[in-house]
C-alpha cells in the first residue's frame, strides 16, 4: 500500500508542468546557468532513477533539501510545522468526542424533544456549510466584532520566549477558532451516529434484561449502552485522523495558521517537489496508520472479533 | 393449594397511544393472581397480549405504551404505585424474567461473570469475591459444567442452550418469588427445550417460587404448567387447571388451539388451523373479539363482549354459548 502511495505521488509530481525554477527564474539569466542548476539537483536523469533515489533517502529519513527554503532540509521545513498541525487535528479531536458523545446521547433518550430538534438542525447546518465559510464568519463573529479569539496565528508575539501555562494557554487560545471550524462537520456527524447507534441498543434485548436485572438507569446508559454504542464509533474515529489532518489544509488556510496545511498550499504555489511528496506521503501514512488504529480499537472494544 | 400468593394482578390495562384517537389496548382488563411454588402458563397467539403482560409487571413498558388502569401487588405491595427508584429494587431481586432470545438478551461485550456477578452485587451488599464465588456457585446449579472458565467468557462463546441457562441462572441469583419466563425456550431445538424446561421445574421446586410461564406451546403447557391462562385480543379468555382446560376446554379458540396440535393418534393428512388472523389491537371488533374467527358464532355474539364467567369451579370462561342456557354449555352433574 505504502509502495504503491510512494509511486502515485512521485508520478503525480512529475507529471506536474514546470520545475522549481520556472516560477522564480529571472528571465534574464542564462539558460546555460539554469541547465547547470536542473543538472545539480538531479532534474535531468531517468525517471526511475530519480525514483530510486528519491525513494532510498526517503527510506532512510532524507527527505532530501527544500528548494524554496534554500538549503534547509525538508525534515526542518516539515518538522517546524507538525506539531502545531498535530495540536490543531488533536484539538478539533477531542472537541469532536467531548461535543457528539453528551448531544447524541441526550437526543437518543429524548427523541422527538425541543432538544432533538435542534440538535438535528444544527447537524445538518453543521454538515452543509463548508469549513472555510464557517471559519470566515467566525472570524467576523468573534475575533473581529467581539474580540475574544485572535483571528490568525498559533501564538502571539508578546509570549514568544515563554514557557510553561502561559505559552499553554496562548496557544490553546488560539486554537478555538480553527480548532471548532476544523471539528464541525465531526461533531455534527458523529453526533448523529452517537444518536442513531444509542437509540438503536436502547431498544435490544440486553438493554432490557439489564433493566429487568434491575440495574439503575445510569448502569444501564452509560455501562449497557454506551459501551456498544460507541463501538462503530471508535471505528469511525481511527479514520477521522486522516480526514482532520487533510481537512486542516483549507482551515489553517483560512486562520493563516502555520501549520502542514499552509506549508502544503505555499510549496505547491512553489513548486517546492520534496515538500510536496514530503507532506502527502506523510498523510498517506496517518491515514493508514489510522486505519491500523481503528481496527485495534475495535478488537479492543468488542470481544467478539479479539484476536485469540 | 394452600399456598402463599405472590403474585396478584388486577383488572390491568396497558395500552399504546399510537396516535390521534388510535389506541392499541395490547392488554385489556387482565387479572390473575399465582401463588408460591406453582406453575401459571399463559398462553396465546403472537400479539395476544402475554409478553406486554409480562412487560407490564416489571413496569418496563415503553412508549408510547402505558398502563392505564390496574394495579400488580408481589407480596401485597403495589408496583404501580412504586416509585422508579422502588422498582429498582424489585426487578431482578423479587421479581426476576427470562427472554425468549437467548442469543441476544446478554450484553456482548461483558463476560458471563460479570454480568452475573453485576447483578448479585446490585441486589446484594457483598465484596466482588463473594459475589463471583456466589456466580460459580449458581452456574453449577444451573448445569454449567466449566462454571469457572465460563465466567471469564463473552455470550458469543457460548450455545443457545448455555446462554438461556446463563441466563436462568442471572434471574435467580438473588432468590426471586417470582420468575417471568417469556417464551424461554422458542428460540432452541427440541431436545433442549425440555432441558431448560426441566430445569426451571426442579429450581422452582427446590426455590418454592412462583413461575409465570409465558408459552404458545400446548404440549409445554400440559407438562409443565399447574394451571393456564388462554389469552386472546389483550384479554384471558379461559382460566383453569391444565388439565381442565386440555380435556374439557369452555372456549371455542381454546379448541382451536388444541385442534391445531399435530396428534399421533388421529391419522390425518393436514394439521387444523384457526382461520384468519387476530384482530389488531387497535381495532377490536365490537362483541366478542374472537367471533370474526370463530366457527360457533352466532349474531348474539357480535353485540357484546361477553365477561369472564366461572362456568365449573376454578374453571371460567368468556364465551356466551359456554355459559348457562348457551348452546355449546355442558354441565357436568
Amino acid at each position: 500500500m505504502l509502495f504503491l502511495l510512494t509511486v502515485i505521488i512521485f508520478g503525480l509530481a512529475q507529471a506536474a508542468p514546470g520545475d522549481p525554477f520556472t516560477a522564480n527564474i529571472d528571465p534574464s539569466v542564462d539558460p546555460e546557468v539554469y541547465e547547470q542548476q536542473r543538472e545539480k539537483y538531479g532534474l535531468n536523469d531517468s525517471l526511475p532513477k530519480q525514483y530510486i533515489s528519491w525513494l532510498g533517502n526517503f527510506v532512510t529519513g532524507d527527505f532530501g533539501e527544500s528548494i524554496h527554503y534554500k538549503g534547509r532540509s525538508v525534515k526542518d521545513v516539515i518538522s517546524v510545522r507538525i506539531t502545531n498541525t498535530v495540536y490543531l487535528s488533536l484539538f478539533a479531536l477531542i472537541i469532536t468526542i467531548l461535543f457528539a458523545i453528551p448531544i447524541g446521547l441526550y437526543s437518543a433518550r429524548n427523541p422527538y424533544s425541543w432538544f432533538d430538534y435542534t440538535a438535528t438542525t444544527f447537524g445538518f447546518l453543521g454538515l452543509s456549510i463548508p469549513g472555510f465559510f464557517f471559519g470566515l464568519v467566525s472570524i467576523y463573529i468573534f475575533a473581529l466584532n467581539l474580540g475574544w479569539f485572535p483571528s490568525q496565528g498559533s501564538v502571539s508575539v508578546s509570549v514568544s520566549g515563554q514557557t510553561g501555562i502561559t505559552l499553554f494557554l496562548d496557544r490553546l487560545h488560539h486554537l478555538v477558532l480553527p480548532g471548532f471550524t476544523l471539528g464541525l462537520a465531526g461533531i455534527a456527524t458523529y453526533m448523529r451516529y452517537v444518536r442513531t447507534e444509542v437509540s438503536d441498543v436502547l431498544k435490544s434485548d440486553y438493554v432490557r434484561t439489564a433493566r429487568a436485572k434491575g440495574m439503575s438507569e445510569s448502569s444501564v446508559l452509560y455501562k449497557h449502552t454506551l459501551r456498544n454504542a460507541l463501538i462503530p464509533i471508535v471505528t469511525l474515529l481511527g479514520f477521522e485522523l486522516g480526514v482532520l489532518l487533510s481537512g486542516a489544509v483549507i482551515t489553517e488556510q483560512v486562520f493563516n495558521y502555520p501549520g502542514l496545511g499552509t506549508l502544503f498550499v505555499d510549496s505547491i504555489t512553489n513548486r517546492d517537489y520534496p515538500v510536496i511528496m514530503a507532506i502527502n506521503l506523510l498523510l498517506g501514512t496517518t491515514i493508514m496508520v489510522g486505519n491500523l488504529v481503528a481496527d485495534i480499537l475495535y478488537s479492543i472494544v468488542d470481544p467478539r472479533i479479539r484476536y485469540d | 393449594m394452600a399456598q402463599k400468593e405472590v403474585l396478584r394482578v388486577e383488572d390491568l390495562k396497558t395500552h399504546f397511544f399510537l396516535g390521534e384517537n388510535k389506541v392499541a389496548k395490547a392488554v385489556d382488563g387482565v387479572s390473575f393472581s399465582v401463588h408460591e411454588g406453582e406453575t401459571v402458563a399463559l398462553v396465546g397467539e403472537s400479539g395476544s397480549g402475554k409478553s406486554m403482560t409480562a412487560l407490564s409487571i416489571m413496569q418496563l413498558i415503553n412508549k408510547p405504551g402505558r398502563i392505564v388502569n390496574g394495579n400488580i401487588f408481589v407480596e401485597g405491595n403495589s408496583l404501580v404505585d412504586m416509585s422508579e427508584k422502588e422498582m429498582v429494587k424489585v426487578r431482578g431481586n423479587d421479581v426476576a424474567m427470562i427472554f425468549q432470545e437467548p442469543m441476544t438478551a446478554l450484553n456482548p461485550v461483558f463476560t458471563i461473570g460479570n454480568q452475573l456477578v453485576e447483578m448479585i452485587r446490585k441486589h446484594k451488599k457483598v465484596s466482588k469475591k463473594t459475589a463471583s464465588k456466589r456466580a460459580i456457585e449458581l452456574l453449577d446449579i444451573v448445569g454449567i459444567s466449566r462454571s469457572k472458565a465460563i465466567m471469564q467468557e463473552y455470550p458469543h462463546q457460548l450455545s443457545g442452550g448455555m446462554r438461556q441457562r446463563v441466563m436462568i441462572a442471572i434471574a435467580i441469583s438473588c432468590d426471586p418469588k417470582v420468575l417471568i419466563a417469556d417464551e424461554p425456550t422458542t428460540a432452541l431445538d427440541v431436545t433442549i427445550q425440555l432441558q431448560i424446561l426441566d430445569l426451571l421445574d426442579t429450581l422452582k421446586k427446590k426455590l418454592n417460587m412462583a413461575i409465570l410461564l409465558i408459552t404458545h406451546d400446548l404440549g409445554v403447557v400440559s407438562e409443565y404448567a399447574d394451571r393456564v391462562m388462554v389469552m386472546y385480543g389483550g384479554q384471558i379468555i379461559e382460566t383453569s387447571e391444565t388439565k381442565e382446560v386440555l380435556f374439557d376446554t369452555r372456549h371455542p379458540y381454546t379448541e382451536g388451539l388444541l385442534n391445531s396440535l399435530p396428534r399421533m393418534d388421529q391419522k390425518s393428512d393436514r394439521l387444523e388451523a384457526i382461520s384468519g388472523t387476530t384482530p389488531p389491537a387497535f381495532a377490536f371488533p365490537q362483541g366478542c373479539r374472537f367471533a370474526p374467527r370463530c366457527p360457533y358464532a352466532t349474531e348474539e355474539c357480535t353485540v357484546e363482549n361477553p365477561p369472564l364467567v366461572e362456568v365449573e369451579e376454578g374453571h371460567a370462561t368468556r364465551c356466551i354459548l359456554h355459559m348457562e342456557g348457551g348452546k355449546l354449555h355442558v354441565s357436568k352433574d
